[in-house]
């Protein structure tokens, strides 16, 4: 087998030196009723053509990944790789190592990560980030277990009903089995599609540890952070904002600037190819007083014995392998090598470029959102959005169904996840939509609207 | 100081001098070593060119106005894009790493990554394709989806596979609320969960968060778990036990078929972890042993690529009574071909979004198909020889913690800091100078400064005859001159790293002066 190098003279010499007569019997202690049923029933190996052969037609039939226009966001956003930022990640140096436990052999990875706090502190406006999460959704869900470290004698969790539907849902989840907490719905104001205050100020009280809200939120609408904020600081409890478009925080305010008590979102927009929903980018910036209660890898900067600049992981005694039961966070494992995309791509971005990419977001977003009303459609809410609007269409699969025939993949229906908008599609469009495009779908879905456009 | 002789292949650039030396001068004449990225920085360089705008007149800042935008990204890198690579990719020569080292990373299973998964990883077909896209249109992604289920339940004996947790520790907590939820529905409240001394430290940090209290179970002098000890410790108010088999002593769990029967007889569930998989296939599988989850780590036995820390992908294996559980979205196939099943009343909900670590998914699928099920058998068998090899080579100065057979790893023990002051970390250093990653040290935690080694299938006799003559020098080394072990590493671009000044005085992103 090809990755395998020892031939048969090798495994001779090493059943010797060790003792045993064959392969089987190094396993001969495994009880003989496991081995007996332990064949796997598995075709033959193939070959590499093969392998790629037949992945290669997999690959193929996924047909929506070329030939259609896409304005499919959601959580996760068509964005322009940069060559570079695949050419760093697919070295091996990077690619094949692991966690860096060992700091003088990892420098690469530890100070990659170190500029990825930075970024991400930067980004945010707050004073620490840590190497990464698996997804903005588990981020976010770390987010209320860390807010609940730093205030364990709170109980309610408000969590904004425009909110990520993932989002909410693997909150949820985190917390089932943690029995005392309770999770309270703010509603979102039907007009702007924007939380609304009142009713999460009526929310905030004494048992009231944190709210948390997307930023932009679920229907693509920015939320009134700062406002939000001074509610829940009323209360002494914490505010936690979730963006899962982080190229938004290339142009607006900066949640830490907000009031934001705990930042997380998703950094797939970072240079990371869509590859079916992951893996991902989990970010989580914190303040610096709130570092100990934080869970993840962090990186840290020291020096060698000689004085020179150093990185390695630090203040590990927050974590699994050091205080088990007692950790911040299960988490081992994270998602080092797309912090590692992220750090190339923000670098390469840089100061104007990821500026001038965001606003580019907002123009053509605002485009099509224009081009919508001429014939017809309006937004669903009116609060100010990024790069992702709802549009408010009557029988939103009927037109997405005739948008797809004509190869449009015109958005995401919202009555899935929210029974009570019967009318919204989410539409996101990016720096790879072009004007065509946008021409093309106010078009096509004016006339599924007016239902010009035949059923299938 | 001799230069030490390098195992494998290419290592990062090396200065050869004699760090004692280095350290005898005024540092701060010293270099600074790789700046950081914002040290590079200029005001008014661009590494990205943007298509200039078509249509509209209002720029995105005067669209949303200066309420919602920020002024500007203060300290953010200014750099040309040659700039940006020359940067990474010296980073990146600072890294150890499987392809160009030897790395022995005990528990982490650091097998070769085939290059041709992370080709098939960009076809377009798979790297532009969005999670979100109608089902009908992504039936290539999902009908590989179905194929890898199909076969690492074939593979673990478990009747369903869930491949939505992102990692083994998420697959972890999965498992175990796959539990509460499995007790919660027979109106069942069960509060402990046992786990062996041995464990790794994500097995009770799991437990906690899953809202379960964690029982440790002692494992006997010959360092495995005894059902008596089981027998004592379940009662009607454990969920479950989690065990790792081969436990993490590489050893393989003589009474594990007892263990999961006692377990059973007091209603309680076996969980297996599975990040050693890697000595299991076609030797035993979990299903047969009694588990009722199983979390594999497609990072480690897959050969997905670790990444310097992730992403991999933790996939969990339970049996038919606890598939209600899994987390949404289940995979469903329907007439109109695969669909995802949103619509489960028992199950715990979701751990994240979408479907799970595709993009690992896929490479994980790639090599199964290319091992195929007689190359997953031969994959566990050769891992094992190479374990035991080294195991019986090193015996006269690096004996086994424990007199059972080793399983894909083994765990040595060593009597230098008794002999002459040499820790197990120093050893480790020492390794990095003849271009070794070292093995995992101080785990498993019963075995006092253990040195946990997995060679894994991948590596030649040579190397590991090559790096069993390193370890034999170091040993000789350890007792002619201790302060060369002790003050390693010489040869690479940094001497030893202060990580006790790291934690005290913690700095943790760059600031402009
Ligand atoms: C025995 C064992 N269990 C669980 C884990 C956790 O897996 P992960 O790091 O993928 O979360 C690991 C590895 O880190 C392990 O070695």
């Amino acid at each position: 087998m090809r990755f395998m190098p020892q031939t048969d003279a090798d495994i001779a010499a090493m059943l010797k030196t060790i003792g045993a007569a064959d392969l089987d019997a190094l396993v001969a202690h495994v009880p003989e009723s496991l081995r007996a049923r332990a064949a796997i029933n598995l075709a033959p190996g193939r070959g590499e053509a093969e392998v790629a052969a037949q992945l290669g037609a997999l690959a193929a039939m996924n047909g929506a990944a070329a030939g259609y226009s896409s304005f499919l966001g959601a959580g996760y956003y068509r964005h322009y790789v940069p060559a570079a930022v695949r050419a760093i990640t697919a070295r091996a140096e990077f690619a094949t190592s692991y966690t860096p436990y060992q700091a003088e052999a990892s420098q690469g990875t530890t100070q990659a990560i170190f500029e990825f706090q930075t970024l991400i502190t930067q980004l945010t406006a707050m004073e620490v980030a840590n190497a990464s999460m698996y997804d903005g959704a588990s981020a976010a869900a770390e987010a209320v277990l860390m807010a609940r470290r730093v205030m364990p004698k709170r109980r309610v969790v408000a969590i904004s009903r425009a909110l990520w539907p993932d989002y909410r849902a693997t909150i949820r989840t985190y917390l089932s089995a943690l029995g005392e907490i309770e999770i309270v719905e703010a509603p979102f104001d039907d007009l702007t599609g924007a939380i609304d205050l009142s009713a999460l100020a009526a929310i905030a009280g004494d048992k009231m540890l944190c709210a948390v809200l997307g930023y932009p939120n679920s229907f693509g609408v920015i939320e009134p952070i700062r406002a939000a904020a001074e509610i829940v600081h009323r209360a002494d409890a914490i505010m936690i904002t979730a963006t899962a478009e982080g190229l938004a925080l290339g142009l607006l305010k900066p949640p830490g600037e907000l009031g934001a008590d705990i930042v997380v979102g998703e950094g797939q927009s970072f240079g990371l190819a869509l590859q079916f929903g992951g893996p991902g980018l989990g970010f989580m910036a914190a303040r610096a007083d709130h570092v100990r209660q934080m869970p993840g890898r962090l990186v840290g900067q020291t020096c060698d014995r000689d004085g020179r600049r150093a990185f390695c992981l630090t203040l590990s005694t927050r974590e699994q392998h050091i205080r088990r039961e007692r950790a911040t966070s299960n988490i081992c494992t994270n998602h080092s090598l797309c912090a590692l995309a992220a750090a190339v791509y923000l670098s390469q971005m840089g100061r104007r470029g990821l500026r001038e990419l965001a606003e580019r977001n907002v123009e053509l977003a605002h485009q099509a959102a224009e081009a919508l009303a001429a014939r017809g459609i309006k937004r669903r809410f009116n609060g100010p959005f990024f790069n992702e609007f709802t549009a408010a269409i009557p029988r939103p699969a009927a037109a997405l169904e005739a948008a797809e025939r004509r190869r449009i993949l015109a958005g995401t229906a919202l009555a899935p996840d929210y029974p009570e908008i019967s009318d919204g599609l989410l539409i996101a469009v990016t720096e790879m939509n072009h004007d065509a495009e946008i021409d093309a779908l106010a078009r096509t879905l004016a006339e599924a609207a007016a239902g010009s456009v035949e059923a299938r | 100081m001799a230069t030490a002789g390098k195992i494998s292949g290419v290592s990062p650039i090396r200065k050869d001098h004699d760090s004692r030396e280095l350290a005898a001068r005024d540092t701060a004449t010293l270099p600074i070593g790789t700046p950081l990225i914002f040290e590079l920085s200029s005001d008014g360089r661009a590494g990205a060119d943007l298509a200039p705008r078509t249509k509209g007149a209002r720029s995105g800042a005067e669209i949303l106005g200066p309420e919602l935008c920020r002024d500007d990204l203060p300290g953010f890198p200014e750099l040309s894009e040659p700039q940006v690579m020359r940067h990474f990719l010296c980073l990146s020569q600072l890294n150890f790493a499987q392809a160009l080292q030897f790395y022995p990373l005990g528990s982490c299973t650091m097998k070769y990554n085939p290059v041709i998964n992370d080709e098939i990883a960009a076809l377009p077909g798979f790297a532009n394709l969005h999670p979100l896209t109608p089902p009908h249109l992504a039936q290539g992604a999902l009908e590989l989806m179905a194929r890898l289920e199909a076969a690492l339940a074939e593979i673990t004996g478990m009747d369903a596979i869930s491949l939505h947790p992102a990692a083994g520790a998420q697959g972890e907590l999965t498992g175990l609320l796959c539990a509460r939820a499995f007790f919660n529905k027979r109106r069942e409240t069960r509060h402990k969960v046992i786990i062996p001394d041995t464990a790794h430290g994500t097995n009770p940090a799991s437990c906690r968060l899953a809202g379960y209290e964690v029982v440790v179970a002692h494992s006997n002098d010959r360092d495995f778990i005894e059902a008596s000890e089981v027998r004592r410790l379940v009662d009607n108010d454990t969920a479950a036990m989690m065990v790792t088999n081969p436990n993490t002593l590489g050893i393989f769990e003589p009474q594990i078929a007892e263990i999961a029967a006692a377990l059973h007889d007091k209603g309680a569930l076996l969980y297996m972890d599975g990040a050693n998989l890697n000595a299991l296939m076609g030797v035993a599988k979990p299903g047969h042993m009694g588990a009722d989850i199983v979390q594999l780590n497609l990072h480690k036995t897959f050969s997905t690529p670790h990444g310097g820390g992730g992403p991999g992908a933790g996939p969990i294996g339970v049996t038919r009574v606890l598939e209600p559980f899994l987390p949404v979205p289940r995979l469903k196939n329907t007439a109109a071909g695969w669909t995802l099943d949103h619509a489960r009343p028992d199950s715990i909900g979701r751990m994240r979004s979408f479907h799970g670590n595709f993009g690992m998914l896929l490479r994980a699928y790639a090599y199964i198909l290319a091992l195929g099920g007689d190359g997953l058998a031969n994959a566990s068998r050769l891992a094992i020889l190479g374990a035991n090899y080294v195991r019986k080579r090193l015996e006269a100065h690096f004996p086994a913690a424990s007199a059972e057979p080793s399983m894909h790893e083994c765990v040595l023990e060593h009597d230098l800091e008794k002999r002459s002051g040499v820790t197990t970390l120093e050893i480790a250093k020492r390794l990095l100078d003849f271009g070794v990653h070292p093995p995992t040290i101080y785990f498993p935690l019963i075995v006092h400064g253990a040195l946990m080694i997995e060679p894994t299938e991948t590596e030649t006799k040579e190397v590991l005859d090559a790096f069993v003559a390193v370890m034999e020098r170091i040993y000789t080394e350890a007792l002619s001159d201790p302060e060369l072990v002790k003050t390693a590493p010489h040869s690479l671009t940094l001497s030893r790293v202060d990580e006790a000044q790291a934690a005290r005085h913690p700095i943790l992103r760059w600031q402009p002066k």
